[in-house]
């Protein structure tokens, strides 16, 4: 890398701060906990809209990895789920009527959250329908992993993100509060993915699954990308660029070995699809706060429409993480 | 009194490194410890009061240490002089870590001990035979000075090693000593541990290993075999080292595993690892079984990680393992065969060859149209999707991405100019094809359509572009595929010889022989078509030297063999 190329990168970093910083007047405290985070807390870092339906769940399982702390922004909920998040008591809210694309899909909020108080801390950017799983995790509380990564010297670990579905229309069976969305959503597409390298900044770019098989078919380039690195050792001068596909310094997203073996990685299990998208859909193509004028939103409606079901014969049934393992879908790397 | 003592070096985790000690003394062993002067005195005095009530523990005076430096030899020989003198029972002396777990039953290591009351354990090779040194350091750690601190000072540390290289710099070894390095936790007698620590050259010595790369493996390493009686050169402490040259954590789910290594003690445990010391610090079964250490299950599943981290799994490219081009080990999961121009020159090619192999036959997956799937399925193994547009977004991935859904079961398919091209140099540079080519066989569906004869010309000049294109690249110098290559007509004069060749390369010896031909397609008057295009001015000259008079068999000579680009 030049020395011009790392100067650019490093101003764009700051700006990515100075952005932050400007949006963080959009914020409002509504419940501030975050005096209970002692040193070497696991945090997780979260935006939401109208989720009351999937916060109980949301909460409970990361709880049980052994996550200690939680930082949420409420961009506007009128569902109550900003009221049960604040009842909770391992969980700090901040609310925003702002627009959460003009705050880049949120990242400029977090990234000021994050700036604030994830320094030195082991950091978790999920959404509420994200649900991050490792090698052991089934065994070994997240900290196991924290620890070993630690020892390692290794900053950040990636996650590929693998989107689940229901068998037969997606509407069929109700998703009810609290439950656990793999119960319905158990299916995925275990083989279609294609990765390109992004040489500007040094992450892996990866599309396919039932989304790009399903509403991308003609447009593969503008199929969503499912290349993320969740959980980072954070100090305070890194950021994300765009949503949790990369980093800032970019030395983060090197998350991929690149001669010949495998780094140890991790899977989040996308439950988008449950009966509660379509209304989602619907909402978002409405507001057009999403990637891409929400091109992919209204892709999803007119596929939706059209009463959609990812089910085919070669879909897999979710069972573990060595399932995702032996799939190639993740690797254990040298963690054993 | 005990005749077995214990040294514990601690840093870090004392609430568990208590619970060893006290496992231990409680057992009648007893514990001298050394803790890290970087240990707050809070912490430290804290930990001392946990093990007040402990007649039989005591603690050295505390130095600072650092991995890599002579600290923490010197922090072994204060605490070893300590036990050595407040215990003058003791008779072997186990050198063990804060984060160590005693597996097995005190009295079972004691009746082992006892058993071979003049053996020290210590693993101790010769630099020669060491290959799991890290960072290339394996005989300069004896014949450079390593004044700097490798964690803290990595800059001068690296510039002085350099330096010392340049300029030719060889430290000389003490008169009558042999480098010998292994692993730092070693189980002493005292009759040796003593001749070592009142070795009369014994400060000499210390100033040499004090500059040594790593004293702590190979000081005791080397001088035990200057005075030890009987050495068992291994560890009975179960200690396993990633390719990083750091120790592997053992974790709750490790529990059976090690169980059944019957290794004495374990390093290192993870401190939240509830289940290993709520289950390895209860009281001991009675049972006393003179099982050897037996760490071969353990070895077995590191090197696994070991090969899964270094090498990883051929043919899988995923968002942790995506390697540059030619650092793949192997660009594919598995072979593959690659039929080009068959499914032109015979009718029901793929068919008749998915009896004959017993596998699933593909039609031309990379058809510009859509990839043809066995059975033309909208969706094939993996969820792939027969789209071409989807498909030529990253052909590379569609092919890796079907070998890889389908281990285990040989992918074959069909492959022609009509074809989308650009995966022609992926499988030629891909030592998992199996490429087996009639060249000009597009002509003879040319020749079977009822087409205007200028439309055909045309195709046919494009058709047989590609196909120059794509055997060039199969030429090429690094092309390391498995390549047959025929003309048309080279092939037609020995069909069943040329495809039992393929079969025969496909699955090895034993191969039965072909009794069924696949249909070939008429071609009768195919000599006069490839005449009128000549005469229109396009020679199709990848056909071959096709006979005039239709199927004659010429004698056999050396230009029917095929030729195999390898």
């Amino acid at each position: 890398m030049g020395i011009l190329q790392s100067l650019r990168l490093r101003f764009q970093r700051q700006r990515c701060h100075a952005r932050a910083w400007r949006k963080s007047r959009e914020l409002r405290v509504a419940k501030d906990r975050t005096k209970l985070i002692k040193p070497g807390d696991i945090l997780v870092f979260s935006t939401f809209r109208n989720e009351a339906v999937r916060l109980p769940y949301f909460f409970q399982y990361y709880r049980d990895l052994g996550v200690d702390h939680f930082i949420m922004v409420d961009n506007d909920s009128t569902d109550g789920g900003g009221d049960y998040a604040i009842a909770q008591p391992d969980v700090s809210v901040w609310t925003t009527k702002h627009s959460y694309k003009a705050a880049r899909y949120g990242v400029d909020w977090l990234n000021y959250l994050q700036r604030q108080h994830a320094h030195n801390h082991w950091t978790l950017v999920v959404d509420p329908d994200e649900f991050f799983v490792f090698p052991y995790c089934d065994t070994r509380p997240i900290r196991a992993l924290t620890d070993w990564l630690e020892a390692s010297a290794i900053r950040s670990f990636g996650a590929m993100m693998l989107d689940m579905y229901p068998k037969g229309p997606i509407s069929a069976q109700p998703y009810a509060a609290g439950t656990d969305p793999f119960q319905i959503a158990c299916w995925f597409d275990p083989g279609n993915y294609v990765i390109a390298r992004n040489w500007q900044y040094g992450n892996l770019w990866i599309q396919g699954g039932p989304r790009a098989r399903s509403f991308f078919a003609d447009t593969p380039a503008k199929a969503p990308a499912l290349n993320k690195i969740p959980l980072v050792k954070w100090q305070r001068g890194y950021a994300y660029v765009s949503s949790t596909h990369m980093l800032l310094p970019r030395g983060l997203n090197r998350v991929y070995e690149e001669w010949g073996g495998e780094k140890t990685s991790g899977v989040l299990l996308h439950a988008k699809f449950l009966d509660t998208f379509s209304a989602k859909a619907a909402e978002e193509l409405e507001r057009g706060q999403h990637y891409a004028a929400s091109a992919e939103y209204k892709a999803y409606h007119d596929g939706l429409s059209k009463n959609p079901d990812f089910w085919t014969k070669w879909s897999e049934r979710y069972i573990n993480w060595r399932q995702l393992e032996i799939l190639g879908l993740m690797s254990k790397g040298n963690w054993a | 009194m005990s005749s077995l003592g214990f040294v514990m070096l601690c840093h870090t985790a004392l609430h568990r490194a208590a619970q060893v000690a006290r496992h231990w003394a409680e057992r009648d062993c007893p514990v001298v410890i050394h803790v890290d002067r970087q240990v707050t005195r809070v912490r430290y005095d804290a930990f001392r009061r946990e093990l007040a009530d402990l007649d039989n523990v005591r603690f050295s005076n505390r130095l600072r240490c650092e991995w890599g430096t002579w600290s923490l030899v010197q922090a072994s020989q204060t605490a070893a002089e300590l036990l050595l003198s407040e215990f003058p029972a003791v008779r072997h002396v186990y050198l063990a870590s804060g984060s160590c777990l005693p597996l097995r039953p005190v009295d079972e290591l004691r009746s082992y001990l006892a058993a071979r009351p003049m053996t020290d354990f210590i693993e101790s090779v010769t630099i020669r035979d060491v290959d799991w040194t890290v960072g290339g350091l394996n005989d300069e750690r004896f014949k450079l000075r390593f004044p700097f601190s490798w964690k803290r000072r990595r800059f001068l540390f690296d510039a002085y090693v350099e330096l010392q290289r340049k300029l030719g710099y060889r430290r000389k070894l003490p008169e009558g000593i042999t480098p010998h390095l292994g692993s730092q936790w070693w189980c002493l007698t005292r009759q040796t541990l003593t001749a070592i620590l009142q070795d009369p050259r014994r400060s000499a010595l210390e100033r040499y290993f004090s500059l040594v790369w790593i004293p702590d493996e190979s000081y005791y390493q080397t001088l035990a075999r200057n005075y030890a009686r009987n050495i068992e050169s291994r560890s009975l402490t179960l200690s396993k080292f990633d390719f990083q040259g750091k120790p592997h954590v053992f974790y709750d789910d490790h529990l059976h595993l090690l169980r059944r290594s019957d290794c004495f003690v374990a390093r290192k445990i993870w401190p939240r690892a509830n289940r290993l010391y709520n289950t390895f610090l209860t009281d001991d079964a009675a049972i006393n079984r003179m099982a050897e250490p037996a760490p071969g299950k353990i070895d077995r599943v590191f090197s696994r990680t070991l090969e899964r981290r270094t090498r990883g799994r051929p043919g899988l490219y995923m968002h942790s393992r995506f390697p540059y081009p030619d650092w793949e080990n192997g660009k594919t999961a598995a072979p593959y065969s690659v039929f080009h121009g068959f499914n032109s020159l015979f009718v029901d090619f793929e068919s008749w060859l998915a009896r004959r192999l017993g596998t699933v036959v593909h039609g031309n997956i990379f058809d510009p149209r859509r990839a043809r799937f066995v059975g033309d399925v909208p969706i094939y193994a993996g969820c792939l999707s027969s789209n071409a547009t989807m498909r030529d977004y990253n052909p590379e991935h569609f092919l890796t991405n079907l070998i890889w859904n389908t281990r285990g079961e040989l992918q074959t398919f069909m492959f022609g100019p009509r074809d989308s091209q650009r995966i022609g140099s992926f499988m030629a540079s891909d030592s998992n094809a199996q490429i087996s080519v009639i060249t000009g066989a597009w002509a003879v569906p040319l020749y079977l359509s009822n087409r205007n004869f200028a439309e055909i010309r045309t195709e046919a000049a494009l058709l047989q572009r590609r196909e120059i294109d794509f055997v060039n690249t199969l030429r090429h110098v690094k092309s390391r595929a498995d390549i047959r290559i025929w003309t048309l007509a080279e092939f037609i004069e020995e069909p069943m010889e040329n495809l039992q060749s393929i079969l025969d390369a496909a699955e090895g010896a034993n191969a039965l022989r072909l009794t069924e031909a696949p249909r070939m397609a008429d071609l009768s008057g195919f000599a006069a078509f490839l005449q009128s295009l000549k005469n229109q001015g396009m020679n199709p000259m990848t056909v071959g030297d096709f006979p005039q008079e239709g199927l004659v068999h010429r004698p056999p000579g050396d230009r029917n063999r095929p030729y195999l680009v390898n």
